[in-house]
């Protein structure tokens, strides 16, 4: 296997994009990421595309053709990868092991969703297909009814608080404000977190991601040939990737998600690391529950202490291990299968140190953890700076 | 939901019918037709479970998902059965401010939802505390 490098990354304004179709989305994106590589289109070899559902959103399958048609790119291989939230992830891994078995050279990895097309009911109703539709929707439960199942759980086991999980919004939103391509440009507070309208207690309004329109693409190429151009090369150092029971009930634990752990431990065996060594991490707050107990199943902090090391400021820029320095899904939005990709292009924005306001300082080792529905996938990737 | 969907699986939705691995004596619910365990040594048969259980975590809807807008605020849970199973349910008849982890419940026989106004109406199992 040879080592795998990102080259280029482009994103587009995350946010409601009326005024663009879905084909002018992942364009956009696409072009910036072939501009930031510094490479040409005809290059590119293949491409896979993270979507959860532009069946439900915009009426439309077959997107994989529809893009490498419209970047003009047709006839090379273009594939659509689908693993609900985490298609992005999952999308990036395909073309991670593609590249690095020698089956392609240069190869895009894109993720897009078209949500704000259709009614927001209808756009909750899309998403909750991600979870088993015979014995947990039927049964009444939506996207925040699971996770509120899961923070009411992490509530009684550890304590955590529902001022904890306000934090986590708060920081997100503030880290978004220093994110150009942000849904968000707004402050928040835990006070207007707490008092926002209930959705499924303990979950409020501003514990959940928004419904958001955004693509975005990184280009993935040897680490060889990343070495040799101008800039700093984004190893990818480490990738992995589980799957669990699609319904939450069927579950030992509701206070972490298993496939987490487990697409965590593969991605730190492979890259040689541990949870002390990342310095900055992209985590899946949809819900700001999923970055407290995320930050526990990544092993940043004990099993039922990230509301705690939220509190304590740790997970902020400048604290010990900075999380969702982009704003995350909450502040950034969350386009559900762009959200694995958009995540990347934030490492290695931070791993080559031009991320500004929101640079950490130093960031050489970076993180990012994409999950599908309530973790019945999880994927995990590590970037090391290449020089 | 297309009638035959819900029709298929009534007698689990009805009568908490799941299955059993007559090799490992696992019970599960909602029915798995291979035993994870046993794998192809294991032999699924049907299984009806005890109606009572445990609530093990709950959520209380205010935004409901479509057809479920007359019921909010209602109490969604994972109920854990005496059996061992646990499923996503409601939990009814309770003030939502009254649910507690660890209440035991029981299963009664509800109308679940409809297929239009004047359309099919499905039936099947929510919760409600034990006194
Ligand atoms: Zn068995």
């Amino acid at each position: 296997m040879r080592d795998v490098a990102i080259i280029g990354v482009g994103i587009t304004k995350f946010g409601e994009l009326w005024d663009l179709s879905f084909r002018q989305m992942i364009i956009e994106a696409g072009a910036r990421a072939l501009e930031d590589a510094d490479i040409d289109g005809k290059q590119i070899d293949a491409m896979y595309i993270g979507n959860m559902s532009a069946g439900q959103f915009i009426c439309q399958e077959h997107i994989a053709s529809l893009i490498a048609d419209h970047a003009g790119l047709a006839p090379i291989p273009s594939t659509r990868v689908e693993g609900a939230c985490a298609s992005g992830g999952l999308a990036l891994r395909q073309a991670v092991i593609s590249v690095a078995s020698g089956v392609h050279d240069y190869v895009v990895a894109a993720g897009i969703e078209k949500m704000t097309d259709v009614m927001t009911e209808q756009a909750t109703g899309a998403l909750a297909t991600a979870a088993d539709q015979e014995w947990e929707v039927n049964a009444g439960a939506t996207f925040p009814g699971l996770y509120a199942l899961m923070a009411r759980r992490h509530m009684y086991e550890f304590g955590t608080t529902e001022e904890q999980m306000a934090m986590v919004a708060v920081k997100n939103h503030n880290n978004a404000c220093m994110n150009p391509c942000a849904q968000y440009h707004t402050r928040i507070t835990v006070e207007s977190v707490l008092k926002s309208p209930p959705v499924v207690l303990p979950l409020k309004l501003l514990d959940c991601s928004p419904i958001t329109d955004g693509a975005a693409c990184v280009i993935v190429a040897p680490a060889e040939k990343a070495r040799k151009m101008d800039r700093v090369p984004v190893i990818v150092a480490g990738t992995g990737q589980a799957s669990d029971t699609i319904s939450l009930h069927s579950r030992q634990s509701l206070t972490g998600l298993m496939a987490t752990t487990r697409a965590a431990d593969m991605a730190y065996k492979m890259a040689r690391v541990g949870p002390e060594d990342i310095d900055v991490a992209e985590v899946h707050d949809c819900f700001t529950i999923a970055e407290i107990m995320a930050i526990e199943d990544l092993g940043f902090c004990k099993k039922g202490e990230g509301g705690k090391l939220t509190e304590e400021g740790q997970t902020e820029i400048g604290g010990k291990i900075p999380v969702n320095t982009s704003g995350g899904l909450k502040g950034k939005g969350h386009p559900v299968g762009a959200t694995g990709i958009a995540q990347v292009v934030e490492i290695v924005h931070q791993l080559r140190g031009d991320a500004g306001k929101r640079q950490v300082k130093g960031a050489e080792i970076g993180l990012t953890h994409n999950v599908g529905g309530t973790g019945g996938t999880a994927v995990v990737h590590i970037f090391k700076r290449g020089d | 939901m297309a009638a035959p969907r819900f029709w298929r699986e009534i007698p689990n939705r009805y009568n908490l019918i799941g299955t059993r691995c007559g090799n490992c004596n696992k019970v599960f619910f909602p029915p798995r037709y291979i035993c994870p365990q046993c794998r192809r040594m294991g032999k699924l048969e049907p299984y009806k479970l005890s109606r009572r259980g445990k609530i093990v975590t709950y959520g209380v809807v205010h935004v409901a998902p479509e057809g479920f807008e007359d019921l909010v605020p209602y109490v969604l849970a994972i109920v854990e059965l005496e059996d061992g199973p646990r499923l996503t349910t409601q939990v009814v008849d309770c003030d939502p401010n009254e649910i507690k982890i660890g209440d035991e419940v029981e299963m009664v026989f509800r109308r679940i939802g409809a297929d239009r106004e004047d359309g099919v109406i499905y039936y099947g199992f929510k919760f409600r505390k034990v006194e």
